[in-house]
């Protein structure tokens, strides 16, 4: 239970609100202070004025009506309930007149006002209350009596008295308020702190799969969660990725390898002539290039796909791009029977890879030629259009095609269809392609005209 | 020739000088950046080729300390990074040619001895002349005995790189790459068709063979006969 509280305690939220419950117990101390500060001075100020006018009163009436008429009015006025303080005395002190029962004799000695409020006992007919606080001002007569004028401060008093208690409970509420908000916002705060811990933990110690809780609150917490929820996806791709190629590094790279060791372990065996090592030899340079193109093609995939590729993007004309690599596959595509062609309606901005785009488009072309000379009368057709607003170039052939279902499989690394079998290559062209579209925020389309494969490379608007 | 090798495997080290040796260079060996550096420093050769990652001190700082001294002997850089960045950070440092591992050694041997017979006459000469060949740099026309051959644009870029490296091989990927400014291999050999196709146009009619295959490297522009 105490840790639990120090951990409640240890939160930003609660170290916050203790803050802020802090300074604003001292502004309302200050506010309260001043306030009961101002108005004691009004009240006092008033009681002043008051008794100054009393005391002028009683000269008016003493010059008027001597002695007796002084003692009368003050014995008349100090019955009035609610009264001022009256006192009249003689020289020696004994109290003539007046309502008060009991004071310290040195009050009546100095003239002028009462430095202090003192404490005075008062008559209230035959019963004497408790002691009561006063200010008061003392004049003397001619004739050495001394008259006492005062006011009780029990009213102030009061007033002061009821601002403290009600400073003091509202501050004492305010902060068991604060204190409760504290407890269940720190508490919610840590309960959902905790259970991230506990889910990253778990993640840690090998649930890959394993996900950072979301309430659907759609709070701070839970736009932390699902951005790293995306992050751990993000990871876990790439993780998957790195497995799915050192998979097939080893089942597409052992193949060959085994190949190649076999061919030397078979040339080494066998009794030959010369010629015949040399053709072995020559062979298994041929064998190493195309592992070591297969090897090229794997770690350049693995880049792209891993979004870290230095390769730069600038602004580029598909269309040159296009018509760049037509050129270059035109002659064989001659030699091979093929009709190449290539249409477009001028320049179209992109932002791309020169070089990247080229080995995609080459590759495409590549394999376009290779499989419609299979069929009777092979045609390639490139084309770079504007499709929606977006850049487009499609390469279609009149070869045997992709079956749709097959279509997705297409792009998977190393596949190589049932019917592509026979044909030379490392399977890894449409997932290049594939790469080299998300590098460039585009995408790659498999499709049909009816017959044949019909590539597309859609790329994002040029414009944004 | 005499060539110097900065590489600090041993085995292709060595394997590069006895194949030079073959070849009729003669090859000095370095094993690291610094020793390569001050040989380079201070011997004559024609040709120094540097292996990019060095013990000591890397490849491309040997090249540019070597630039910043004033040498202007011909760099071949070799690396095992083969992005298109990284072949232009390679130039960037002084390098004249850029050849990523693994590598066929006639590809090498090819590109040493262009860079070795480089010359600065190539780049002002405004006709170039193979025997009876001709090439005219400005109005861009090809002639063959004095008849005009009508050649695309990108088969006259071809027959001006193959002139201007007259009488040294010519390897397919140096055409992909100073021709078609492409780095990356295509998996057909799309080259060989372009130069069978230039081949007939240039040779067709006119008797004696200009354009020869050396087998196993690339081609050569010659005059038989002569060297």
């Amino acid at each position: 239970m105490m840790g639990r509280f120090r951990a409640i305690v240890s939160t930003t939220a609660a170290r916050l609100s203790a803050l802020y419950l802090l300074l604003f117990t001292i502004c309302a101390l200050a506010l309260v202070l001043y306030m009961t500060a101002q108005a004691a001075k009004i009240l006092r100020t008033q009681t002043e004025t008051t008794i100054i006018e009393e005391v002028q009163n009683l000269s008016q009436v003493y010059a008027r009506a001597g002695l007796p008429g002084l003692v009368r009015t003050i014995d008349r006025r100090s019955r009035v309930p609610g009264a001022n303080l009256y006192l009249i005395s003689d020289k020696a002190g004994v109290v003539l007149a007046g309502n008060v029962a009991e004071i310290d004799g040195s009050i009546l000695r100095n003239e002028g006002w009462t430095r202090e409020p003192f404490e005075y006992m008062r008559f209230s007919g035959e019963a004497v209350e408790p002691a009561h606080h006063a200010l008061a001002h003392v004049f003397v007569l001619p004739n050495e009596m001394r008259i006492l004028v005062g006011r009780d401060l029990g009213e102030p008093e009061r007033f002061r008295e009821i601002v403290q208690r009600s400073l003091t409970l509202a501050l004492t509420m305010m902060g068991l308020g604060a204190l409760m908000i504290w407890y269940f916002v720190g508490r919610h705060a840590l309960k959902r702190i905790d259970g991230v811990s506990a889910a990253s933990q778990r993640i840690m110690a090998g649930d890959l799969s394993g996900r950072l809780p979301v309430t659907g609150s759609g709070d701070e917490f839970d736009r932390l969660s699902e951005n790293l929820n995306m992050m751990l996806g993000k990871i876990s791709n790439l993780n998957e990725g790195l497995k799915q190629v050192s998979d097939n590094i080893a089942h597409d790279l052992k193949t060959p390898l085994t190949r190649l060791r076999n061919r030397a372990e078979a040339a080494l065996a066998s009794r030959q002539s010369a010629s015949d090592y040399k053709e072995a030899l020559t062979d298994m340079i041929g064998q190493s290039d195309q592992l070591i193109r297969t090897f090229n093609a794997i770690l350049m995939i693995s880049r792209l796909e891993a979004g870290y590729s230095s390769e730069r993007l600038e602004r580029l004309d598909l269309s040159e791009i296009a018509g760049d690599v037509v050129e270059l596959y035109e002659p064989l595509a001659e030699e091979a029977g093929a009709a190449l062609s290539f249409e477009t309606k001028g320049p179209l901005a992109i932002q791309g890879n020169r070089e990247l785009l080229s080995q995609t488009l080459s590759n495409i072309i590549d394999n376009a030629i290779k499989y419609a000379s299979l069929a009777d009368g092979p045609a390639i057709k490139v084309s770079v259009l504007q499709e929606n607003g977006a850049p487009v170039v499609i390469v279609s052939d009149n070869g045997p095609g992709i079956p749709e279902p097959d279509r997705e499989r297409a792009t998977e690394r190393f596949v190589r269809l049932e019917n592509s079998r026979s044909a030379p290559g490392s399977g890894l062209g449409l997932s290049l392609a594939k790469a080299v579209m998300k590098l460039h925020k585009g995408e790659m389309r498999l499709g049909s005209d009816g017959q044949g494969l019909k590539v597309s490379l859609v790329f994002a608007d040029a414009g944004s | 020739m005499k060539i110097l090798v900065i590489e600090d495997d041993r085995d292709s080290a060595r394997y590069l000088e006895k194949a030079l040796a073959e070849s009729g260079h003669s090859a000095d060996i370095a094993a690291d950046g610094d020793a390569g550096f001050t040989l380079a420093d201070s011997g004559n050769y024609d040709v120094l080729v540097v292996d990019r990652m060095l013990p000591r001190r890397d490849g491309l700082s040997v090249v540019a300390g070597l630039r910043a001294k004033g040498h202007r002997t011909p760099v071949l850089i070799l690396s095992a990074l083969g992005e298109v960045d990284d072949r232009v950070t390679g130039l960037r440092a002084g390098g004249d040619d850029y050849l990523t591992k693994p590598y066929a050694f006639s590809e090498l041997l090819a590109r040493i001895e262009v860079l070795q017979r480089r010359n600065g006459a190539a780049d002002v000469e405004t006709i170039y002349r193979v025997g009876d060949l001709e090439l005219d740099r400005l109005s861009h026309m090809a002639k063959r005995a004095g008849q005009e051959i009508v050649l695309q644009p990108r088969e006259f870029r071809l027959l001006e790189f193959l002139m201007r490296h007259a009488g040294q091989v010519v390897t397919r990927t140096m055409l992909l790459e100073n021709v078609w400014e492409y780095h990356f291999d295509p998996q057909t050999n799309v080259i060989d068709v372009h130069v069978s196709r230039l081949r007939s146009k240039i040779e067709k009619g006119f008797g004696v063979p200009l354009l020869h295959t050396v087998r196993g490297a690339g081609y050569m522009l010659k005059v038989p006969g002569k060297t």
